[in-house]
């Protein structure tokens, strides 16, 4: 397996009246090649956050700063997060390409998507712009748009949001990226367009090779594209582990609490009775619980431990790590 | 015992002209919602599915009167919202409310939360005091699972769950016998979206009511509804009691919508449909059964008429010529 990025215990933290709040906690991972790792967690959790820190797209210090290290292998190892914002640029898109929730806000609206595409390429290739167009075409073909060379010509808002989140993983793959970061890129679709663009992301995956960092809050998402899965809470890995072995033998709660919270899809109109919701809130991560920052919400907290820190991240075996003082004997009276 | 459904609609259709009337004559027409009949039987819940754009929303509005229908009628209770008095239309404005989708937006900023529910209680209410108004404010928040006191506060000390409640709580209040909410969970955390879906059902059963669920997502629809409407392109193309449809789709479109609908619990167990293609525009529908252009079984003779929605099995309708499917369930047999 090839490693073509390691991230090491990076923390990010934004200026607010004076001080730094910190929202991301020492995050750590690492993404293969061909592979695909999912970032889950409730909004405000964190995962943005990393994803931007990652592309180095946060605001400039001292409004954020980000700390650790966010290594890109190759010939050599390149940390991001100490070279220029020149070498950056360089990298960004040709090497590590990024696609977003909502493409309409990323695209820009008065110019033709062949011109985005072309100058997508053309900034960072010394190559005609013939060639250019014909790529620009063979992309457009590649995400499964027909009429590629008619659309060349076709504007933003003349496209479905399906089609228009087609063309940002166009523009993204038109350099060979050997990293995509998809944040959301499939939340504002219908379930059907969702299923389009996750068949397409695995296609693209499996003839490119890329690896995938995919962000989401639905588990079921997770279970359909993620090889490997990180759940995040409040800033923090909580769980992080293979994909079946995450959504099959949860150990953190909060996992399984976040599963046992949406209905299930098998069970419909069997009259399941209530749902188990998490009680309480997500925390401020500048205010962190002492401790398991979930430890107000969870229903297995025993105090004098889980209020205490600190909370090891600790492999529960075949590098299934978690996040929780109790996972042992939670899962012995599971048992 | 054969008691008349709360809400009952024949062949409503919503149609929007696209640039009005330029020349006098007759331009393109969206036809949002395209000739639906469905009835909610009292004290059901009917969740309604679809794509974006099927007309989910457009049917909710016309349903509560909200918009004028270009043809066809909505009976509420046998009234004949069409022909109603206006004492009948003011009293049906008490019995049927709303709740949105996004709290945020549909609750006055500069408002206190007492004022929020106040509003409602004195056009509906006239007859009661001021501080009757408070009470009933804090007894509503209190069954939303709010605590009373909180009627002093103000919209932006809430997060967005407990605004949902509000907004829930403002329906409430006048005591309706129907309620519609459309995308009411949609923007809300999994572990928040659960609470607020355990209040709907709770209060749902508890009060009595009868329901409009319009959602996108059919996990939550499975959860909550009795039964479900599935539409495309204006129309209703299946309709069924909930196991029914999850367990029996026979329409072609239902089998694609669960197929795709993400589950953590049988991602690889599946058959998976991917559809091709976007919904197409409702301007411009295709002729015959209108999902002919994505249908994975489509034959010839789908392209001559639009197909009725037919009865195949007391509580189950479709809208698919092929009866000789055997299609995909969403759940484990
Ligand atoms: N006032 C209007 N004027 C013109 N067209 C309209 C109007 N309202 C709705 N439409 C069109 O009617 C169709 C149905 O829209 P509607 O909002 O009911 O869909 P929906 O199923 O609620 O979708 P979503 O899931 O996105 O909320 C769409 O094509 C929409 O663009
Ligand atoms: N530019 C910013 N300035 C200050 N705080 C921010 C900024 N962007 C995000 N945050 C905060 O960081 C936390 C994590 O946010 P985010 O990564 O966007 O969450 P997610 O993507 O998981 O929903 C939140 O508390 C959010 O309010
Ligand atoms: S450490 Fe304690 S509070 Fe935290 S998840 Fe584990 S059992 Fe719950
Ligand atoms: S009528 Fe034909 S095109 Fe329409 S759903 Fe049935 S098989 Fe498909
Ligand atoms: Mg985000
Ligand atoms: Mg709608």
């Amino acid at each position: 397996m090839t490693r073509v990025l390691t991230v090491e215990n990076l923390n990010i933290g934004f200026r607010s009246e004076g001080r730094e709040l910190p929202v991301v906690h020492d995050v750590s991972f690492t993404l293969e090649a061909g592979k695909t790792l999912a970032l889950v967690g409730e909004s405000g959790s964190g995962k943005s956050v990393t994803s931007l820190g990652i592309m180095r797209l946060l605001p400039p210090p001292p409004q954020s700063r980000a700390r650790g290290k966010i290594i890109l292998h190759s010939d050599e190892d390149i940390d991001l997060l100490s070279i220029s914002e020149a070498r950056m640029r360089r990298l960004r898109g040709d090497r590590i390409a990024m696609i977003f929730q909502e493409p309409l806000t990323s695209l820009n609206p008065v110019y033709t998507i062949g011109d985005q595409i072309i100058e997508a390429i053309r900034s960072h290739r010394a190559i005609s712009a013939r060639k250019a167009r014909e790529r620009a075409v063979e992309l457009i073909d590649q995400v499964g748009i027909p009429d590629a060379a008619a659309r060349l010509t076709t504007y933003p808002h003349e496209l479905s949001g399906g089609m228009r989140q087609r063309i940002m993983i166009a523009i993204a793959l038109a350099l060979e990226p050997e990293i995509l970061i998809a944040d959301e890129p499939t939340t504002a679709l219908d379930v059907t367009v969702q299923a389009q663009i996750i068949d397409l992301l695995r296609r693209l995956q499996a003839e490119t090779g890329m690896a995938m960092l995919f962000i989401t809050h639905d588990f079921g998402v997770v279970a359909d594209i993620a090889d490997r899965t990180i759940v995040m809470y409040a800033g923090q890995m909580v769980e992080h582990g293979q994909t079946e072995a995450v959504l099959e033998t949860p150990l953190m709660p909060y996992t399984s609490g976040l599963m046992r919270a949406v209905p299930e899809l098998e069970t419909a109109g069997l009259n399941q009775g209530e749902l188990q919701s998490i009680e309480g809130f997500v925390p401020n991560p500048a205010s962190l619980p002492n401790g398991c920052a979930f430890h107000p919400r969870c229903t297995h907290t025993l105090s004098g431990i889980c209020d205490v820190p600190p909370v090891p991240f600790e492999d529960a075996g075949n590098g299934h790590l978690v996040r929780c003082k109790r996972w042992q004997s939670i899962l012995e009276n599971a048992e | 015992m054969n008691e008349l459904p709360l809400i009952q609609t024949a062949d409503l259709k919503q149609h929007f002209p696209l640039h009005k009337g330029l020349f006098g004559g007759q331009g393109p027409v969206i036809r949002a919602v395209d000739g639906v009949s469905i009835d909610i039987p009292r004290r059901s819940v009917l969740g309604l599915v679809g794509e974006s754009g099927s007309g989910k929303s457009t049917l909710g509005r016309a349903i509560m009167g909200l918009s004028r229908p270009t043809a066809g009628t909505m009976t509420f209770d046998g009234i004949d919202m069409a022909r109603a008095s206006s004492s009948e239309l003011k009293s049906l404005r008490r019995r049927m409310q709303m709740v949105f989708q996004d709290p945020f937006s549909s609750l006055n900023p500069r408002m206190s939360i007492a004022e929020t529910l106040s509003v409602p209680l004195r056009f509906h209410n006239p007859g009661l005091s001021r501080s009757r108004r408070k009470d009933r404010a804090a007894e509503m928040l209190e069954r939303v699972g709010l605590p009373g006191q909180y009627i002093s506060r103000f919209p932006h000390e809430f997060s967005g769950g407990q605004r949902q409640r509000i907004g829930i709580a403002r329906a409430l209040i006048v005591q309706p016998d129907f309620i519609m909410a459309d995308e009411v969970v949609s923007a809300l955390d999994v572990s928040v979206q659960a609470q607020v879906l355990n209040l709907f059902g709770r209060l749902q059963r508890d009060l009595e009511l009868t329901m409009l669920f319009i959602t996108h997502d059919l996990a939550v629809v499975g959860h909550i509804s009795d039964f479900v409407a599935v539409m495309y392109l204006g129309r209703v193309v299946e309709f069924a009691s909930t196991r029914e449809l999850f367990s029996n789709p026979r329409h072609p479109y239902t089998e694609a919508l669960l197929s795709a609908a993400p589950s953590p619990k049988s991602a690889n167990r599946r058959k998976r449909i991917v559809l091709k293609g976007d919904i197409p525009s409702p301007l411009n529908p295709p002729s015959g059964c209108q999902f002919r252009t994505r249908c994975p079984y489509a034959v010839e003779d789908c392209s001559h008429e639009v197909p009725k929605l037919r009865e195949l099995s007391p509580e189950h309708k479709a809208a698919c010529i092929r009866d000789d499917l055997s299609l995909a369930p969403a759940t484990q047999q």
